[in-house]
């Protein structure tokens, strides 16, 4: 869906980005991590060339994305920043439909898909639709920043930092709303962020960039299991690395026939909640229920197994 | 949720003020009184070789050309300096507005005279000129360094430059443009006052007359009326300020 040709930006004698290729498929959530200054940013937006590349090139679709002029092809790509970019003089309503007004789509199909936007961030649309970027929340701002980048309904989001400035708990809100719309609409998604645990939690793919270079692309599994460099390893939090992998795959996987004391716990719960659990309840098995019905168990040494690190 | 312009006892001062002047140029003679111990040798106490509304009315219209004058040209200057090819234009414009804010109004209109002649126009030249450094600045400012995120994200939209101008830059900038056509306009009704030493019609036309005949009452009154002008406006323009703030979304702007 998206390739990076060998693409570099230079600002002076200075790469911020050198010679990064990488390719994210359709449908996928890639991530990209990296400290600031490692131009994770700068490789965001010379997708929708808020920023040219100094050599090297991105086709989206197979196409350059050079081809069209860089006000059509950012009509076409959704842009959601930290800090949500509101326009502070226009309504949620009129912010929500930036995009489709400038692609001229007729009244009644924009203030449609207003709504239904605002429904899928679980804002009442009666309630909110008139209501001007100051009077909202922070957490509300940014769910409309994303509202406003999906609106007309774009092939390709790029989000830079969209939960940065966000308190823990509407974070991991915002995060699972992402993921669900994610996955109703199939959108391709690129995601800037400095968080780890976010990367982990959020990407099908991360990248790992450092001084203007991806140093490792890879499933978030591969990324905890076999960290490229240093400095991947110290993204990741030397103390944490077990947990860390736990947490990328659920119970469901690992599930065996068995007996097992105590409540059951979801076939869909994380492998390092269950391991919690297991530690916290004093069980050495754990029974496991899918479609509230037990279908087998899942024991504390098998869970320790799968947190083991390379021999 | 937002109220309405309100009428607060704050404004009520204002009021009063624009009531007494009004009632003072429709009936000057009345406040003849008032003005009397201010003249000696029994000279008239109240200016009546040309009404006082006629002359405060072509006042305003002479400020009200000049300003519009500069206005149009102080934004076009700030716009075209804002746009990528216009970068480089910015010292050049500057230079304009800064000449024209530091050359004296007087030295203007010595120099006018001999290309125009006597009337309006020299004094509309100097209001232009020296009205278009505040203006040029503030709008240049409200263009460049409010809102970065906004002005971002309509890039980010694909808004082409023009639509970002009309739609986001300029909407969010309209509070200070406008604080900057305040400041040009208060200045140019002050200033219009020397138009009349080379026969525009304003206000000086009083106090001038009144400093050759030793008729402090004269003096009193025509500045009086440019004072309370000069407050009136700048109250009026608050008030839009106000206004376009709160459209800008800006709730918190003093108004």
């Amino acid at each position: 869906m998206i390739d990076f040709d060998s693409v570099s930006r230079l600002y002076g004698d200075r790469p911020a980005v050198a010679d990064v290729s990488l390719r994210v498929g359709t449908g996928e959530i890639a991530v990209i991590v990296g400290t600031s200054g490692s131009g994770k940013t700068t490789l965001l937006r010379m997708v929708n060339r808020l920023v040219e590349p100094s050599s090297g090139r991105i086709l989206i679709g197979g196409r350059d994305n050079r081809t069209l002029p860089a006000h059509a092809l950012r009509r076409g790509i959704g842009y959601a920043i930290q800090g949500h970019g509101l326009f502070p003089h226009r309504t949620v309503a009129e912010n929500i439909a930036t995009v489709p007004s400038l692609l001229g789509w007729d009244a009644k199909r924009i203030s449609a898909r207003v709504d239904e936007l605002l429904s899928l961030f679980h804002l009442d649309p009666a309630l909110f639709r008139d209501r001007m970027p100051h009077q909202l929340s922070g957490g509300q701002q940014q769910r409309i920043g994303v509202a406003r980048a999906l609106a007309a309904e774009p092939p390709v989001l790029l989000m830079d930092e969209p939960f940065g400035a966000l308190d823990p708990i509407i974070r991991e809100k915002a995060q699972e709303d992402l993921l669900a719309i994610q996955k109703a609409y199939g959108t391709t998604i690129i995601l800037v962020t400095h968080d780890m645990d976010e990367a982990l939690h959020l990407g099908t793919r991360i990248g790992v960039m450092d001084a203007g270079r991806l140093v490792q692309y890879d499933v978030p599994h591969a990324i905890v299991a076999a960290p490229a460099t240093d400095f991947v390893r110290s993204l990741l939090g030397a103390g944490d690395r077990a947990f860390h992998l736990l947490s990328l795959s659920t119970v469901e996987e690992m599930i065996e026939s068995g007996e097992a004391p105590g409540a059951a716990i979801p076939a869909d719960m994380s492998m390092r909640a269950a391991l919690s659990e297991s530690l916290w309840s004093r069980r050495e098995a754990l029974p496991v229920a899918k479609d509230g019905r037990v279908i087998g168990r899942v024991t504390r040494a098998a869970l320790e197994r799968r947190g083991a690190g390379p021999q | 949720m937002t109220p309405a312009a309100p009428v607060t006892p704050a404004r009520l001062p204002t009021l009063l003020l624009l009531v007494c002047l009004m009632a003072f140029l429709a009936m000057p003679e009345a406040f003849s009184g008032l003005f009397a111990p201010l003249t000696r040798n029994g000279a008239a106490p109240i200016y009546t070789q040309a009404p006082l509304l006629f002359l405060t009315l072509n006042h305003l219209a002479l400020v009200a050309a000049g300003t519009l004058a500069a206005t149009i040209a102080a934004v076009g200057l700030a716009i075209a300096t804002t746009r990528l090819a216009g970068l480089s234009f910015l010292p050049l414009a500057r230079a304009v507005a800064n000449i024209g804010q530091t050359f004296p109004p007087v030295a203007v209109l010595a120099l006018t005279v001999p290309i125009f002649g006597f009337g309006p126009v020299p004094t509309l030249v100097a209001l232009f000129l020296y009205g278009l450094l505040p203006i040029f600045e503030t709008t240049l400012t409200g263009l460049t360094e409010l809102a970065p995120e906004a002005r971002e994200a309509a890039t980010a939209c694909g808004m082409t430059e023009t639509q970002r101008l009309m739609k986001v830059e300029l909407p969010l900038a309209l509070p200070l443009i406008l604080s900057g056509i305040r400041l040009s306009a208060v200045i140019a009704l002050a200033t219009a006052t020397i138009g009349s030493t080379v026969a525009a019609s304003t206000l000086g036309e009083v106090i001038i007359s009144g400093l050759l005949t030793g008729n402090t009452a004269f003096v009193l009154q025509g500045g009086l009326v440019v004072a309370a002008l000069a407050i009136l406006l700048n109250e009026g323009f608050m008030l839009l300020e106000a206004i376009a703030a709160r459209r800008a979304g800006r709730p918190s702007a003093k108004g």
